[in-house]
């Protein structure tokens, strides 16, 4: 039987405050998903609901096609792996590991082999009989993803394991995460607020804002086709142009703004004579010399050169004062313009796109 | 001591030790030496002290164990102090527990404010307002036969009921302070990441929130008993005809009989053995005097 996790039409109010708003969207079995949002969106909130500490004031959390309501967090097939581990300091890393076993009474020999069992999973050896403390970060995350996998949930809930973490570890157990994943099978739904996670750790990501789901996608989709100025601003750098749509032809919209007509892919929720703005990608631009000017393109002035490594960053300015940043691959074969240089920044019309505002899910309540 | 230097300066810090140790030293250690010397002296007549019968004797301590109604006061009075101990745990856990994490901080504000009022009014006080609730013609018969729970008044006062439940009033709060403090210390994670690994209640409570709050468990109890076999106000005032508390007999010897050499005495062997019980039951349970401290 397929154990989706189902939110239909979820709703979460506060007071009067709608921390979640008519989120609807289907997880399926062994799938890694992830909830990618700023902070205060909602995130945890969708994973306090999942996992059963506290029921939506509207909509239904289904899992395994079966509504959730009323059922207590012991009694779900999930796990919750908190965004501070909470493990139990008391106990030693075997009994947190097996917690979930010893209050379904198995008995302590089948405990302490199913710990070690799992101690090999995550990679921890030796550490069976240590106290919490005396781990490190890194390995305080490996046991409380053992304890949550041992009373072999459907669905994992992950609220922002990684985030205590410096860069190195993290890097290194998104690799892990993903492979235990695989390893098992089990769902897990993920909770981020740093984009590079989403994206390459999950199958499919929600973004979300204001309580609001605004798009559900896989990290490809989300990084080239977003559906609104939240989305693609949250994923990634872009230049943002203003302006009004004209005409439409095929998807391609002829875009006026001050800086000249533009051609660029026509959004959802736009429509012809909308003011609205168009989102390029730093890496989808180019700079060329002032005399082939072509389709979209700026005179642009370059004022700043920041040399990345595998890539330049490379800001220029135009004639009305703004700055756009284009990205360029690093290669002494072909060098970026030079600082002051007078030159067209150019992109083509499939890799930008005119977007609306996000759905606002607090005002209006 | 370099931190208190640091931020008061040498002057304040001086001044601050100088009172600590004033506290500590004449308020406490000397009067208790003092009475721990009269409890190795003859009780004489003023024109034999000094003379050839006043010497170090070990005759005051020996009058308890000689004496069978003593004992028997002595280990109703550690009995009944241990039942108003459970007692006032019994009710302080879970409502420490609903203070500290179910109820809204500003509640749980209101709630202490309401808990705090009582001790503004003082302990003699308190003890006789529960003897006029107690008494037979009293409110609490009054308004148990009012709702029909019973039909003829109670004798509230009679056995040690009227203690207990004096001892209980008087002292709860020293019991609910400790231990609402330890479960408000505890991760609310940690009692959600029970439930959700799949722990009932019960076993919630049992593994991780009263291992928790064992310290603090233990250092109301702590208190609670001290206070409970130490009291005089309480016993005394609620007592009934069949009720006799330790203090009571050391009252008598030293303001009735005058004796204070064999209230000395009576009073260090309560202070010792109450020790010597608290010890046992700690090492019984566990826990170490560090973690009380806390
Ligand atoms: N129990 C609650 N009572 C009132 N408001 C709440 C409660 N829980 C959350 N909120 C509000 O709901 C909104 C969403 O909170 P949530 O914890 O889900 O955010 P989040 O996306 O997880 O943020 P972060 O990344 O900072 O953890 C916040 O504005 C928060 O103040
Ligand atoms: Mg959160």
């Amino acid at each position: 039987m397929s154990e989706d996790v189902h939110l239909s039409q979820i709703c979460m109010d506060f007071g009067s405050f709608r921390a979640v708003n008519n989120v609807e969207v289907t997880i399926k079995s062994g799938e890694f998903f992830s909830f990618l949002g700023p902070s205060g969106c909602g995130k945890t909130t969708i994973l306090r609901l999942i996992s059963g500490f506290m029921d939506p004031t509207g909509g239904a959390v289904k899992i395994g096609g079966k509504d959730m309501k009323g059922i207590r967090p012991n009694a779900r097939p999930t796990a919750l792996i908190f965004q501070n581990l909470a493990l139990f300091p008391l106990m030693p890393v075997w009994e947190n590991i097996t917690f979930g076993l010893e209050v379904r009474g198995v008995a302590k020999e089948v405990r302490r082999a199913k710990a070690e069992e799992l101690l090999q999973l995550v990679d921890l050896h030796d550490s069976a009989d240590k106290k919490i403390s005396q781990l490190s970060g890194g390995q305080k995350q490996r046991v409380a993803i053992a304890r949550a996998l041992a009373v072999e949930p459907k669905v994992m809930l992950l609220d922002e394991p990684l985030s205590a973490l410096d860069l190195k570890l993290r890097q290194h157990m998104r690799a892990e995460l993903r492979a235990i994943q695989k390893r098992t099978g089990v769902t897990f739904i993920y909770i981020t607020h740093d984009q590079g996670e989403a994206l390459a750790m999950s199958d499919r990501v929600g973004v979300m804002s204001q309580g609001v789901l605004q798009q559900v996608a896989t990290p490809q989709e989300i990084y080239n086709n977003p559906v609104n100025e939240f989305v693609a601003s949250f994923v990634g750098e872009n230049n943002v142009i203003g302006g009004k749509v004209k005409s439409v032809t095929g998807g391609i919209a002829s875009f006026e703004t001050a800086k000249g007509t533009f051609s660029a892919k026509l959004g959802p929720n736009v429509a012809v004579g909308d003011v609205s703005k168009l989102f390029v990608r730093p890496e989808f631009c180019s700079l060329g010399s002032s005399t082939d000017a072509k389709e979209n393109s700026i005179p642009v002035e370059v004022t700043e050169i920041a040399f990345e490594g595998n890539f330049v960053n490379v800001f220029v300015r135009d004639g009305s004062g703004d700055t756009h940043m284009v990205q360029v691959q690093n290669d002494p074969a072909t060098p970026p313009p030079a600082l002051h240089t007078t030159c067209h920044m150019a992109f083509n019309p499939s890799s930008c796109m005119i977007l609306s505002e996000a759905v606002n899910g607090r005002s209006g309540h | 001591m370099q931190e208190l230097i640091r931020r008061y300066g040498i002057g304040l810090s001086v001044v601050m030790a100088a009172m600590t140790a004033f506290w500590l030293f004449a308020l406490v250690v000397i009067p208790n030496l003092v009475l721990f010397k009269f409890s190795f002296r003859v009780y004489l007549p003023v024109d034999q002290l000094g003379g050839p019968n006043d010497v170090y004797t070990l005759k005051n301590y020996l009058t308890f164990f000689t004496s069978p109604i003593h004992i028997n006061v002595f280990f109703t009075t550690i009995l009944y102090s241990s039942l108003v101990t459970g007692i006032c745990l019994m009710i302080t856990y879970p409502l420490a527990y609903v203070l500290a994490k179910v109820l809204k901080p500003t509640d749980t504000a209101t709630f202490f404010l309401i808990l705090l009022i009582p001790l503004w009014v003082s302990e003699i006080l308190r003890s006789f307002a529960w003897f006029i609730i107690l008494s037979n013609q009293g409110p609490l018969n009054a308004l148990l036969m009012g709702i029909g729970l019973i039909d003829k008044p109670i004798r509230w006062i009679s056995g040690y009921q009227s203690v207990i439940i004096g001892l209980v009033y008087a002292y709860i709060l020293f019991m609910l302070f400790p231990i609402y403090n330890a479960i408000s210390a505890l991760d609310t994670n940690q009692i959600e990441a029970s439930e959700d690994l799949g722990a009932s209640m019960w076993r919630t409570h049992w593994r991780v929130v009263i291992p928790h709050s064992k310290p603090g468990i233990a250092s109301g109890c702590v208190m609670v008993f001290m206070l409970c076999a130490g009291s005089v106000i309480v016993p005394s005032t609620l007592a009934s005809t069949s009720s006799r508390w330790f203090t009571e007999i050391i009252q008598q010897w030293m303001f009735e009989g005058l004796d204070w050499n064999v209230g000395s005495a009576y009073a260090f062997l309560l202070l010792a053995l109450c020790i010597v019980f608290v010890s046992l039951v700690m090492r019984l349970l566990n826990v170490r005097l560090v973690d009380i401290a806390k």
